[in-house]
């Protein structure tokens, strides 16, 4: 009997500690941010970055470093995948276990700025005045700023030299979008093709329309209106001549270079991020500025990356978290990031001109990125995401057939003004 | 099944936790008293229920919490989502995507399933005679299913290419006119079917070849004595034999080609527009296709994926006990 009754009490014990472990893990995620809270002073901080392309032996992760040290603090960085990111940040905030900075794609700030994790500029007691609006703008959620632009890129029209110059074609002629049209028309007679573009079904497809919607006058409030309709005919309309080629439906912005990179294109829409790329191609290239309409240069969708601070239980924190984000935001600092990404135009006039006094090249990113405009912008913060949507899958629809481009984007505006309101 | 087992884990627990005093075990309250092997076979269980409870039970439960509140990603952070009922299911039944959504999720899957079956049986017949080489080939047959997924949906993606691909240019050498596999509303589906047909023939194959080689050889020899053709030895010997194993393969390959998403989503992203679209295409563009994060109309169509997955099962077991009675 003693002995069984031995047995019974091991097994129970068991039982305990397999059940005690257990609960202790699950307790162990609640405390994660207190644990890391403890050691505040010259301790270790935080960060969180798109850019897993560099790694821990990189120039950027030396640049954080640095202002780490000059904060007196030690950081401990974290690269994710752009999407991962968001997910994660939204996560580590429902844990309570946000990290002090998060380095985060411009149209997810007002999304996580909505969730109230996130501290303002102003809470933050940061300076913004310096920063350029229109790119500040895609941080803003109901007149308060929840972030700063360490950096903007944005989309441009590349051209091969040698195609235009075989076909006839001036590029400086090239200023609204019936010469454009026409220019196409000339490429493609000459036995080249003309344009391709990225029209895939996910925001890189709404990012690479939004300059041809916005250059029409058009509004991310009525995607049904004439001006949007006409953007989408001008799309739909390179389809049909043969202007482009059908498989822009599933092009992404990376597709789009390779196949610019072939030689055979005449122009891609693309971005900043591969001034550096089209250096290298086997042919000379250059850009025009995306033209509106009726003429000039339309506005196109701002890229990069905003710095934000989340919300910490330990207020004490955010003191060596100004301290950092200072440093990553002087004049000097934006320059250094802009050169250490190769592809990013300071958001300050002040970055600017010391990045063009290094790097005359630039000019035309610096003036598209002064024309630029963040989607977020106009006061749609975290309505914009479910717009998008709306957008791209018109743009899919009428590109493949599906629907005329005014079908598509009278559906559009329903399913967005039911996903707003 | 799993609500009993979590019962049982509560109370081990329980009894766990007043282990300090060795006071009597619960289980007297039910006027019974369970003997210490009972209590050790408790023991040696709880592991493997905690486990199924943390792994399997916990997220089925948040899934169907995530479904009946109304999680906006503020929501979700601040964790004071609304508690809205059916009206996710609603949402979802009423949306224009959903009609679209089944036809293209019972298009795939059958089509998926039933040309992979068949092709994968009649591979596993050819192979069953032996030959030379026969195991070299059988091999390379599984090659789809060593490739990772990205690869072969990539490849995949680049020979349905309009204007480059190789199947459009073999085509052409034919005199066919383009065709735009991937592009174009009518044949997007049609494209990433294709592929995962392709994908799955491995897995019938295996299935199907290892349920041959149970069928004793007598059995064909004494069919052939009988002047049985091989037509007529398939479809008299070979596949009612086989029709547990074709059971059971039907099943599986129905549940894996439900929740593909992953050769769809490389391969068009669900478009152009919704053609593409399947159930959990749908599910995993409103969680994380879009800038903000969709959870509770995504964890609503998941949920609706496990219940048709569900269904099928429940059919599976029915028909299996309907033939061992009938045996």
């Amino acid at each position: 009997m003693q002995h069984l009754r031995r047995k019974h009490l091991i097994v129970a014990a068991t039982a305990a500690i397999t059940l005690g472990a257990l609960s202790a893990c699950s307790s162990d995620g609640d405390d994660g941010g207190d644990g890391m809270g403890d050691d505040t002073a010259g301790g270790t901080y935080t960060w969180w970055d798109p850019y897993p392309q560099h790694d821990g032996s990189s120039d950027w992760e030396a640049r954080v470093q640095a202002c780490g040290e000059a904060a007196g603090v030690t950081i401990d960085r974290t690269a994710y995948d752009t999407t991962a990111l968001t997910n994660q940040a939204l996560l580590s905030a429902q844990e309570g276990t946000s990290p002090d900075v998060i380095l985060i794609d411009n149209p997810a700030v007002s999304t996580l700025a909505d969730t109230g994790m996130l501290t303002t500029v102003d809470e933050f007691g940061l300076d913004t005045s310096a920063i350029d609006e229109n790119l500040l703008n895609a941080g803003v959620v109901d007149g308060e700023a929840y972030g700063i632009p360490i950096g903007a890129n944005t989309l441009s029209l590349y051209y091969n030299a040698e195609v235009l110059a075989d076909a006839g074609v001036d590029p400086a002629s090239i200023t609204d979008w019936e010469s454009l049209t026409a220019a196409l028309e000339q490429v493609t007679g000459a036995g080249h093709q003309g344009i391709t573009f990225s029209g895939i079904g996910t925001e890189e497809g709404s990012f690479q329309f939004l300059p041809w919607f916005w250059g029409s006058g058009a509004d991310l409030t009525d995607l049904a209106s004439d001006e949007a309709v006409a953007a989408l005919e001008l799309w739909t309309g390179w389809l049909d001549e043969g202007y482009a080629p059908n498989t822009v439906i599933n092009n992404s912005q990376n597709t789009v270079w390779e196949e610019f990179l072939t030689g055979n294109f005449a122009f891609a829409e693309n971005g900043t991020w591969q001034v550096n790329s089209a250096a290298e191609a086997e042919f000379e290239t250059g850009i025009v500025q995306l033209p509106a309409r009726n003429g000039g240069v339309a506005p196109a969708p701002t890229g990069g990356e905003f710095i934000v601070a989340p919300v910490q239980e330990e207020t004490a924190r955010y003191d060596v978290t100004r301290e950092i984000v200072e440093c990553m935001t002087t004049p000097e600092g934006f320059v250094e990031t802009a050169t250490t990404f190769a592809y990013y135009i300071p958001p300050t006039a002040d970055g600017q001109e010391q990045l063009l006094a290094e790097n005359a090249d630039l000019e035309p990113w610096v003036e598209a990125v002064r024309n630029a405009k963040g989607r977020t912008s106009d006061g749609l913060g975290s309505d914009y995401p479910v717009i998008s949507e709306a957008l791209w899958t018109a743009v899919q629809n009428a590109l493949s057939g599906a629907a005329t481009p005014a079908e598509a984007l009278e559906q559009a505006q329903a399913d967005a003004e039911a996903g707003t309101s | 099944m799993t609500s009993n087992p979590a019962v049982v884990g509560q109370r081990a627990g329980s009894g766990g936790a007043a282990g300090t005093t060795p006071a009597g075990p619960p289980g007297r309250r039910r006027g019974r008293t369970m003997n210490p092997s009972q209590w050790a076979a408790v023991g040696f269980a709880t592991p493997l229920l905690a486990y199924l409870v943390l792994f399997y039970a916990y997220p089925l439960w948040r899934n169907i919490d995530l479904s009946i509140h109304d999680y906006t990603v503020r929501a979700f952070v601040q964790g004071d989502a609304e508690f809205v009922g059916l009206h996710n299911y609603v949402e979802v039944f009423s949306s224009s995507t959903f009609p679209t959504a089944l036809a293209n999720t019972a298009l795939f899957t059958f089509g998926s399933i039933a040309l992979q079956f068949s092709i994968g049986m009649a591979l596993a017949v050819f192979f069953r005679s032996s030959f030379r080489l026969s195991g070299a080939l059988r091999a390379m047959f599984l090659v789809p299913w060593l490739l990772p997924l990205i690869v072969s949906a990539s490849t995949w993606a680049w020979m349905l290419n309009s204007e480059n691909g190789i199947i459009n240019s073999v085509l052409g050498a034919f005199g066919v006119e383009q065709i735009n596999w991937l592009t174009s509303p009518d044949t997007a589906l049609l494209s990433v079917t294709i592929a995962n047909i392709w994908l799955g023939i491995p897995f019938n194959l295996v299935i199907l070849y290892s349920g041959l080689q149970n069928i004793p050889g007598e059995v064909y020899e004494a069919a052939s004595l009988d002047g049985a053709g091989a037509w007529r030895q398939f479809w008299s010997v070979t596949f009612p034999l086989l029709r547990p194993v074709s059971a059971i393969t039907l099943l599986l390959g129905l549940i894996y080609t439900l929740k593909v998403v992953d050769v769809i989503w490389v391969m068009t992203t669900g478009g152009p527009g919704t053609s593409s679209t399947t159930l959990s295409i749908w599910s995993y563009r409103e969680a994380f296709g879009t800038g903000q994060p969709d959870f509770s109309p995504a964890a609503a169509v998941g949920n609706l994926l496990i219940v048709i997955a569900l269904v099928f099962g429940f059919l599976h077991l029915q028909l299996q006990r309907r033939q061992e009675a009938a045996s």
